[in-house]
């Protein structure tokens, strides 16, 4: 893939992360913060389909604009093809990770199985 | 037979007749033979109009002929002369002694560039970027096979790219530069300059291929903005500004 589509990507799932976040920091908002992080609140905001399928593309931004983020700075530090190769597919490969990590929290509280 | 003066009996023109004077340090370092760079210090006269430059080939003639240094023009055209200046890049014939405000002046070879010895180094790095992006017109026809014996321009399109023609390859935006100084695959402030300022000519059909070259994971878009290219840019020429603008066409925002 081309750098300016990867910058593309890059730039635009930062400024999407901040409008969805800020949502997120407002809905938290609505309760004190304490009251916000018990197992029962959390449980019922997966549950809800809109607010789990807004931290589902929370998630999903910050991977990716976090990963390649780092797979920037990686890039700057040190240079050689095969480093290069090892970074780009290491960090592709964490950011799928993370998102199903994260995406099997939601679909465990919604399948009932927690 | 006249014989041609060495660079160590070259006489410069200026006379010394102040008092004042400053420690010059200059840095000594040779690949071949030193592990670290070591610093010598000259006492040496100036006037207000003395440039770094004069000073130091006033220690070549008089204390020590073996500091090596590269300079041709004495006029800020050539970009020969550039060197850390008191922790800064500079010309040195383009930086007078006396607007240092400093009784102690420290000449170091430039940054992110390999040292051939004391404050010469190689350019090879920055010749071979900025022939990677193209720095001439590209166009299909050409004025020997048209009619027309110009590419005329308007004021306006001249005032695109102007600024940055009058680059003189010295390096000191390369070395300033702090992605230079990790990254040694990047393209580099001075070669994207140029790609902007082609890219930015009118009569330059090349913006698709020169744009391709600067998309890597090298290139246009490892600039931080820093900023510090500018700063020093003797010429005003801004590489920082070219960048961004440059970024504008790969975003789609200039066209």
């Amino acid at each position: 893939m081309r750098e300016s589509i990867i910058m593309k990507i890059h730039y635009g799932t930062a400024l999407a992360a901040v409008a969805l976040v800020a949502v997120h920091v407002l809905m938290r908002l609505t309760q004190g913060f304490s009251e916000s992080l018990e197992y029962d609140s959390i449980i019922a905001n997966y549950k809800f389909l809109p607010y789990a399928g807004m931290l589902e593309i929370i998630l999903i931004l910050l991977s990716i604009h976090g990963f390649n983020g780092l797979r920037v700075i990686l890039l700057e530090l040190k240079q050689g093809r095969t480093y290069e190769k090892v970074v780009s597919y290491g960090c592709v490969a964490a950011m799928i990770a993370l998102i199903v990590y994260g995406s099997r929290t939601i679909i465990m509280v919604n399948t009932g199985m927690i | 037979m006249a014989q041609t003066p060495s660079i160590a009996e070259e006489s410069t023109s200026t006379q010394f007749s102040s008092q004042q004077s400053i420690t010059l340090r200059i840095a000594k370092y040779n690949p071949e033979h030193d592990s670290a760079k070591k610093f010598m210090e000259f006492n040496v006269s100036y006037e207000k109009w003395t440039t770094v430059l004069e000073a130091i080939l006033e220690v070549k003639k008089h204390f020590d002929h073996s500091v090596a240094v590269r300079y041709s023009c004495r006029q800020a055209t050539c970009g020969s002369c550039g060197m850390i200046i008191n922790g800064k890049p500079r010309l040195a014939c383009f930086t007078k002694i006396s607007e240092l405000n400093s009784n102690v002046i420290t000449v170091e070879p430039m940054n992110n560039f390999p040292i051939i010895r004391d404050l010469a180094v190689k350019f090879e790095r920055l010749f071979d970027t900025h022939h990677k992006v193209k720095p001439y017109i590209i166009r299909d026809d050409t004025e020997i096979t048209t009619d027309t014996k110009e590419f005329l321009q308007s004021p306006e399109e001249l005032e695109q790219y102007i600024q940055f023609s009058n680059c003189i390859k010295c390096g000191l935006c390369n070395s300033a530069c702090p992605t230079m100084a990790t990254d040694s695959s990047f393209v580099g402030p001075q070669a994207l300059a140029q790609a902007y300022r082609y890219v930015a000519d009118s009569r330059d059909k090349g913006k698709d291929n020169r744009l391709k070259i600067i998309d890597d994971s090298h290139g246009i878009w490892r600039c931080h903005f820093a900023g510090s290219c500018s700063q020093v840019c003797p010429k005003g020429v801004d590489p920082a500004m070219g960048i961004q603008l440059l970024r504008g066409y790969m975003l789609g925002f200039r066209s």
